[in-house]
């Protein structure tokens, strides 16, 4: 038993890394990798809290966000980012050691915030709901920062782990048929993301939301 | 046999969306959306019909959940839906005529629009609160395409917006039911019945209250997002402004009440847990803070459409107030307020969308004299105007009244900011719309005949409701104001 919430707050620690890498990574090929390791990193803690709680739907949902996070999503990102030719595009990230200040300001809020709130859970992975209400937070600040329509999406996605993390490590996860909805909702927006990447580019030449700042109450 | 009566209701517009996504660009498409939401429609007049003569019913496994707070909202997304769809037959010909629209957007836009009906419906409808998250998600998937339909600049750049900020807001409002979730589960146990409203509201007053309060704070700005509260607001302008009129139409007038309705559903949870007004007060304060926000902006505006947005949220911010002040009077004030602002806010766009098509630009100070070249869109503007306006004899009159008049007696702080706003918004939107309807023209001729019996229509029912409400509709409005906790 010890092990395995050794392990599973090891992954926890991981997934807050791979959160801090993303919101400096100026390379969008790298941030897709890294977007592909978080899945992973959320599918391999689900299989462990699924073992150690003998929950028989969380191996389902491990299976489903190794198959979506991991396989699906990141495939399509790199065809996509293959088809737009932006592969090696490198972004210019102004005063990244500000956004990760920020950043741990973030995971103090959030681990302020979740504190009341761990206390009373019971399950074994409560000290958890923090680091997924940081890891969400700090998606939202990457999408922020980035001026890029492809990192903006990966940082929507991102978000979208670390809700299904909180999900897991709070609640032992939501009902099935609530997760299948949500997995159908995160593919359905991809691909619909895909499409305006290319409505985007055809209009505007370039993949700079920057471009695209032309709606505003004078 | 409910079960039946829902999944007419349901399946309709799944039907609509598959038939239409094989035959959406032959030229009867038109006709097959009007009638798919005409039999949508029906299916809801039934159900309707059925919750008034029994009361709350539960259905498929008490996946569903049917009361008169709901039904309400259903009767009233169908109708409009079904309305919009028939505006929408000639106006989106006469923009295919302009050149604006190709085959294949025609194709996208009715397929779309059954599966966004489906999805508004189903949100309404759904006992589970995971549920109506996907479906309110489902909700954005589908209009996003819409909102970027006429592929120029403006509009892929709303469209973005209104994905990526309702995106982010939607995320927080599950972040919010995660944390119902685990406070539920405490109580009903794991698996399937800890997300069911039904269940819920049995045992909100075991709820941990810590727990709830944060949760309802990611729900309301989740959800108020798609409401359009300020300060989450900045995507519904634009999104209203840049996308095909029909879609402005069921923005406003439906998605923002379906999202206030699962606001609602919230609302009622949190104060049986906590037993304070906490959930009350906050919704008044984003209701108050987009009511003056939005008649401050109303002034400034340019494009006529995006005027009528910013009018949206205000009167939306108006409903919040009320559902937020609680209480039989308010609440059953709330409740008349979305209906009529819906039937008035969608009769305004149709009108609007043909006066654009008319005089071939959003920008108001190149539309005028509307009364001189179609006197029925003139007239359908200025009356809708009127309305919209809160003037006497029209619906919105009476419920603002009763709104301000609870406020008045509860929260007397609250009158003089209320009354100064609609004010505000009355000068900045009459002074607007006056040229446009009467002046001097530079419109001309459109190639296919406007519909305009949709706008008369709504305005009428407005008309009626302000004048004399009938007793079976007052009770029915008590009844789900009963139920929300009023």
């Amino acid at each position: 038993m010890t092990y395995t919430i050794q392990i599973i707050n090891m992954l926890a620690s991981m997934l807050l890394l791979i959160a801090f890498a993303m919101l400096s990574q100026r390379r969008i090929l790298s941030l897709i990798n890294l977007f592909a390791w978080q899945g992973l990193v959320l599918s391999l803690s689900t299989f462990v809290v699924a073992y150690s709680t003998d929950q028989h739907h969380l191996y389902y949902s491990a299976g489903l966000t190794l198959l979506l996070k991991v396989l699906v999503l990141p495939w399509l990102l790199h065809r996509l980012i293959r088809k737009l030719n932006v592969r090696w595009d490198v972004e210019t990230l102004i005063n990244i050691p500000t956004t990760m200040l920020v950043g741990i300001g973030l995971v103090i809020f959030a681990f302020n915030l979740a504190a009341p709130i761990s206390q009373l859970s019971e399950s074994i992975t409560r000290g958890l709901i923090g680091i997924a209400l940081a890891s969400v937070l700090l998606s939202l600040l990457m999408m922020l920062t980035r001026r890029k329509a492809v990192p903006q999406v990966v940082g929507f996605l991102a978000m979208e782990n670390g809700l299904f993390f909180a999900a897991t490590s709070a609640t032992h996860g939501m009902p099935l048929v609530v997760e299948l909805g949500i997995a159908l909702d995160v593919l359905v927006a991809t691909f619909i993301f895909g499409i305006f990447f290319f409505q985007i580019r055809e209009t505007f030449d370039s993949l700079d939301i920057s471009n695209m700042e032309k709606l505003k109450d004078d | 046999m409910i079960d039946l009566q829902l999944m007419a209701l349901l399946l309709t517009p799944l039907l609509g969306g598959l038939l239409l996504a094989v035959f959406g660009s032959r030229s009867w498409a038109a006709e097959l959306n009007s009638l798919m939401s005409f039999c949508t429609f029906i299916a809801a007049v039934v159900l309707t019909m059925r919750v008034i003569d029994s009361g709350p019913q539960v259905a498929f496994n008490e996946q569903f959940f049917i009361d008169q707070f709901n039904v309400f909202l259903v009767a009233l997304t169908a109708f409009v839906a079904f309305t919009t769809s028939l505006f929408s037959r000639p106006y989106m010909r006469i923009e295919q005529h302009h050149g604006k629209l190709s085959t294949q957007m025609l194709h996208l836009y009715y397929s779309m629009y059954q599966l966004f009906t489906l999805a508004m419906l189903t949100a309404l409808t759904s006992n589970n609160m995971g549920i109506i998250w996907v479906a309110m998600e489902a909700a954005t998937l589908t209009t996003v395409l819409l909102v970027s339909l006429y592929r120029t600049p403006a509009s892929i750049e709303a469209a973005w917006k209104y994905f990526i900020l309702c995106g982010v807001g939607i995320a927080l409002a599950l972040f919010g039911t995660i944390l119902l979730y685990f406070a539920a589960e405490r109580v009903l146990g794991e698996g399937g019945t800890a997300l069911l409203w039904t269940h819920l509201n049995q045992v909100k007053g075991g709820l941990e209250p810590t727990v709830l309060k944060l949760a309802f704070v990611f729900l309301l700005v989740g959800y108020g997002t798609k409401i359009g509260l300020v300060p989450l607001h900045s995507w519904l302008p634009d999104a209203h402004a840049e996308g095909p009129t029909p879609v402005s139409a069921v923005l406003s007038g439906l998605l923002l009440n379906v999202a206030l309705c699962a606001v609602m559903r919230s609302k009622v949870l949190v104060d049986g847990s906590l037993g304070t007004h906490f959930a009350g007060n906050l919704m008044m304060g984003f209701g108050l803070l987009s009511v003056v926000v939005a008649a401050l902006f109303l002034s400034r505006q340019k494009d006529i459409k995006r005027m009528f947005a910013y009018s949206s949220i205000e009167h939306m911010g108006l409903v919040t107030f009320a559902f937020g002040m609680g209480g039989p009077v308010a609440t059953f004030a709330a409740m008349l307020h979305m209906t009529v602002h819906s039937l008035t806010k969608s009769a305004i766009f149709f009108a609007v969308g043909h006066a654009v098509q008319k005089a071939g630009t959003q920008q108001m100070e190149n539309i005028r004299g509307m009364m001189q070249v179609s006197p029925t869109v003139g007239w359908g503007l200025m009356l809708g105007t009127l309305a919209i306006l809160g003037m006497p004899p029209f619906g919105i009159f009476a419920s603002e009244f009763l709104i301000i008049t609870t406020a008045m007696h509860d929260y007397p702080w609250t009158t003089p900011i209320l009354l100064i706003a609609l004010g505000i918004a009355f000068a900045a939107i009459f002074g607007k719309v006056q040229p446009i309807v009467f002046g001097e023209t530079t419109a001309h001729r459109l190639p296919h005949q406007p519909a305009l019996i949709p706008v008369f229509a709504h305005l009428l029912l407005v008309l009626i409701l302000g004048l004399y409400m009938p007793p079976y509709l007052a009770d029915w409005y008590r009844q789900a104001a009963a139920l929300l906790g009023g």
